[in-house]
């Protein structure tokens, strides 16, 4: 081999160019750089062979290994399944309070609800079930289609005015959006409703109104007011208050009678699901 | 043939000199010495020669030690009952737990793993003012697996000069067979090497048969390969080079050694100026150093210890074993190359009497951090809690206001049992609030109540505590959960609050 040009003062190899005196250095790559760089070349050849690597104008090359993500994804979710089985069983033969009585059973029951819970339940109800504007706190006492284990669990399975075939239904009625009452009636009306619920009112309106609520909202709400289950009417003479505790907020629901819908989970989610969120639901501290 | 191991050869034939009567002088070139490391220049093999005497018996008993431990501990077991793994050693990802004969150690414990890292690095601290690089020397694992491969290598291909003469040889069928027993015999130990590490993360035996039917998990023999590769080449191939470019510790205890400490010397206040004997030369008005460069012969590191304490000087010590063999054929005293201090050799060019300073500010202080956190971590672990208690206060909702304006707040608390069998744990709240307490799955409970958890696990137990309305006082109250065992040996009090929504 012909010498190759070294530059006096670095040692280094030069390309051999010349300008008016001027040599470039040739400073060569790192040696571990280099072997980086062609174990890397091998490693990718081999990848093409072993992996899916290349797009067809139908499909893809599979490679050897024929690998694929979603495959893996199909069998682990297949392996968490299995690991659960057993437990799941047991969810599927113990009733609600069996479930509840059985510490290590709670203890898997309560693992899945939440999960379940987060993924479903928590875009309305919130992540710890503290509802919002239209949609029920979960943890309190007060219950619009019941808070025993079993109703619990019926809600979730039907939900409410949802496409379900035995959903719990109920229509509180637009009193003033479709003129079934008069506005002033309304306004009595909602001083008759504030007046339920322990708070200082409008002695004139509340006697006026007093017809018209057995007349309009006792067949539901009760002469008293004080709700009934079978149609989800809510409790007036209590302070909580789905639509807001205010007399605009009463007026509102009077006027355009708001229905919230919450969606039927039987079918969607699994019979063991179901039991687990009833389960959890119980025991965020409202359960009956 | 390669270019470097043609100068080696060519050294190695060039007719030596002799250094002294009987003692020839090697042409050993401290190729890796800084002086001598050029950049863009390949790696100049070092082919370190066998020594012997009482270093490298020192050494070998290390290495027989150190891999002993290495590659016996995970097959010592352990009883602990029925609900805990038997081995001794064993770092148990899967079930979150790790054992050390009669430790054990749970995850929210890492405290403990956390004081282990700090005794290991005052102890590290201590020995290195005290006596320099005994880690790097001894029993650093880069330096105990190069050591055991470059004694395969001696084995196979002879001793230093055997070894030049077969790198510069053609590729004949000897040569051949001789590299393939080589690297053979590398593979094994690496494949042996990532194979123990794994037995570290599961049962040995279990895994052991697993293996050997190849029903592992692909992770066990993932890591046996990965293990095995870098040992291959950090031991086999790239030897000195991990300390000298890719290892921090060498620029650490450049921090960590002063001129007190002790390390591998050349006392060049008796060697210098150093120069063949002739014989019959009178020893007077000379130094004792022969330069026959066994030490450089004997270095692995292939450096030249005569130039002074240097970066890539690991503290073997076998130049210490090279260099008294030589002069004890020369009827000299021992100890020309020798563990001293830079003190003493300034000392004693002074013509002032040398002497060893151990008792010095920094050893004093390493030595009381490390009985210190030593203290702690005994008494941590004589007094660790074999029962535990978190508890994590609902947020989302705060706080619960009831039909008749009581208040409820709710919480999930973590009953742990470090034990070894099932016991009955007594839980009670301890504040200035008259409450109701309901346990999920129990209703209203009276308190203390009985809760039982299982050997080694934790219960996780959901309780709501309510407070009346005419109870309630003020906006937030201190309240304090607290835990024990039925016979009230162990107790764990957690605080938390009881927030009532009240400004």
């Amino acid at each position: 081999m012909d010498k190759k040009p070294i530059d006096e003062i670095s040692g280094t190899e030069t390309t051999g160019h010349d300008w008016d005196g001027i040599q470039e250095l040739n400073t060569p790559l790192p040696r571990w750089w280099l072997v980086v760089f062609y174990a890397c070349i091998v490693w990718a050849i081999g990848y093409w062979i072993a992996m899916p690597a290349w797009p067809l104008l139908h499909g893809y090359t599979h490679g050897l290994l024929n690998h694929s993500q979603r495959d893996d994804v199909t069998a682990n979710v297949q392996a968490l399944k299995n690991a659960r089985a057993a437990k799941e069983h047991e969810l599927t033969k113990a009733s609600l309070q069996q479930i509840q009585s059985n510490p290590d059973l709670l203890q898997f029951a309560m693992a899945e609800g939440k999960s379940a819970f987060g993924d479903n339940c928590a875009p309305c109800h919130g992540s710890g079930g503290q509802g919002a504007h239209g949609y029920p706190n979960l943890n309190d006492d007060f219950w619009l289609w019941g808070g025993k284990l079993e109703d619990i669990q019926h809600t979730i399975t039907v939900g409410v005015r949802s496409t379900s075939s035995e959903t719990r239904q109920s229509q509180m009625p637009a009193f003033g959006h479709d003129a079934i009452l008069k506005p002033g009636q309304i306004g009595d009306l909602t001083e008759y409703v504030v007046h339920l619920s322990g708070r200082a009112a409008n002695p004139a309106a509340v006697q006026r109104a007093a017809k018209l609520f057995a007349d309009n909202c006792a067949a539901c709400h009760g002469a008293e007011g004080k709700g009934n289950r079978e149609f989800g009417a809510p409790n007036l003479t209590d302070n909580d208050w789905l639509y807001g505790p205010n007399r605009e907020d009463i007026h509102d629901q009077i006027w355009n009678g708001h229905g919230g819908v919450m969606p039927t989970w039987g079918g969607r989610l699994s019979p063991e699901t179901i039991k687990s969120l009833a389960v959890y639901v119980h025991s965020l501290g409202g359960g009956e | 043939m390669n270019t470097q191991a043609r100068i080696a050869l060519k050294n190695l034939q060039a007719v030596p000199a002799m250094a002294a009567e009987g003692i020839a002088r090697s042409d050993a070139l401290a190729s890796n010495s800084a002086a001598n490391r050029k950049f863009y220049q390949a790696r100049v093999p070092i082919y370190p020669k066998l020594v012997h005497g009482n270093f490298r018996k020192i050494k070998w008993i290390v290495m027989a030690i150190t891999l002993g431990i290495y590659y016996l501990v995970p097959w010592i077991r352990w009883d602990r009952g029925p609900f805990a793994p038997h081995q001794a050693v064993l770092v148990d990802l899967a079930h979150e737990r790790f054992y050390f004969f009669f430790i054990e150690i749970w995850p929210q414990e890492v405290y403990y793993i956390t004081g282990l890292l700090i005794l290991a690095a005052v102890s590290l601290f201590l020995v290195t003012a005290l006596f320099g690089r005994l880690w790097c020397g001894y029993t650093c694992p880069q330096t105990v697996w190069t050591d055991l491969f470059i004694y395969v290598e001696n084995l196979i291909e002879g001793d230093r000069g055997a070894r030049i003469r077969l790198a510069a040889s053609p590729w004949t069928a000897g040569k051949i067979a001789k590299r393939i027993a080589k690297h053979s015999a590398w593979i094994l130990i690496a494949v042996a090497t990532g194979g123990a590490w794994v037995f570290y993360f599961t049962d040995a035996p279990t895994l052991a048969r697993e293996l050997a039917a190849g029903t592992a998990p692909l992770v066990a023999y993932a890591t046996i390969g990965l293990l095995a590769f870098t040992t291959y080449s950090l031991g086999g191939l790239m030897r000195e080079q991990v300390c000298t470019y890719m290892c921090p510790w060498p620029r650490i205890q450049a921090a960590m050694v002063d001129s007190d400490a002790l390390s591998v010397t050349y006392r060049a206040d008796r060697g210098e100026p150093r120069g063949p004997h002739k014989k019959g030369q009178p020893w007077e008005s000379r130094g004792h150093c022969i330069d026959c460069n066994q030490c450089v012969a004997a270095c692995p590191m292939g450096i030249d210890i005569r130039d002074g304490i240097q970066l890539e000087c690991i503290n073997c010590a076998l130049c210490i074993d090279a260099c008294d063999d030589v002069m004890t054929r020369i009827n000299l005293p021992k100890g020309l190359i020798g563990y001293d201090t830079d003190s003493n050799v300034a000392a004693r060019l002074k013509g002032e009497p040398a002497h060893f300073r151990f008792i010095r500010p920094r050893t004093i202080l390493y030595a009381t951090v490390l009985v210190l956190v030593a203290a702690i971590m005994a008494f941590g672990l004589e007094t660790r809690r074999t029962i535990d208690l978190d508890v994590l206060r609902d947020r989302n909702p705060n706080f619960v206001t009831l039909p008749d304006g009581a208040v409820r707040n709710g919480y999930t608390l973590k009953l742990m049992n470090r034990s070894d069998a099932a016991r009955d744990f007594y839980l009670a709240i301890e504040g200035p609030l008259p409450r109701r307490v309901d346990v999920i799955g129990l209703g209203y409970v009276t308190l203390p109540v009985k809760l039982n958890v299982e050997a080694d696990k934790v219960r996780t137990v959901r309780v709501l505590v309510t407070v009346g309305l005419h109870d309630l006082k003020g906006g937030s109250q201190k309240i304090e959960f607290a835990l024990s065992d039925a016979a009230k040996h162990e107790t764990r009090d957690v605080d938390t609050v009881f927030i009532s929504g009240a400004p």
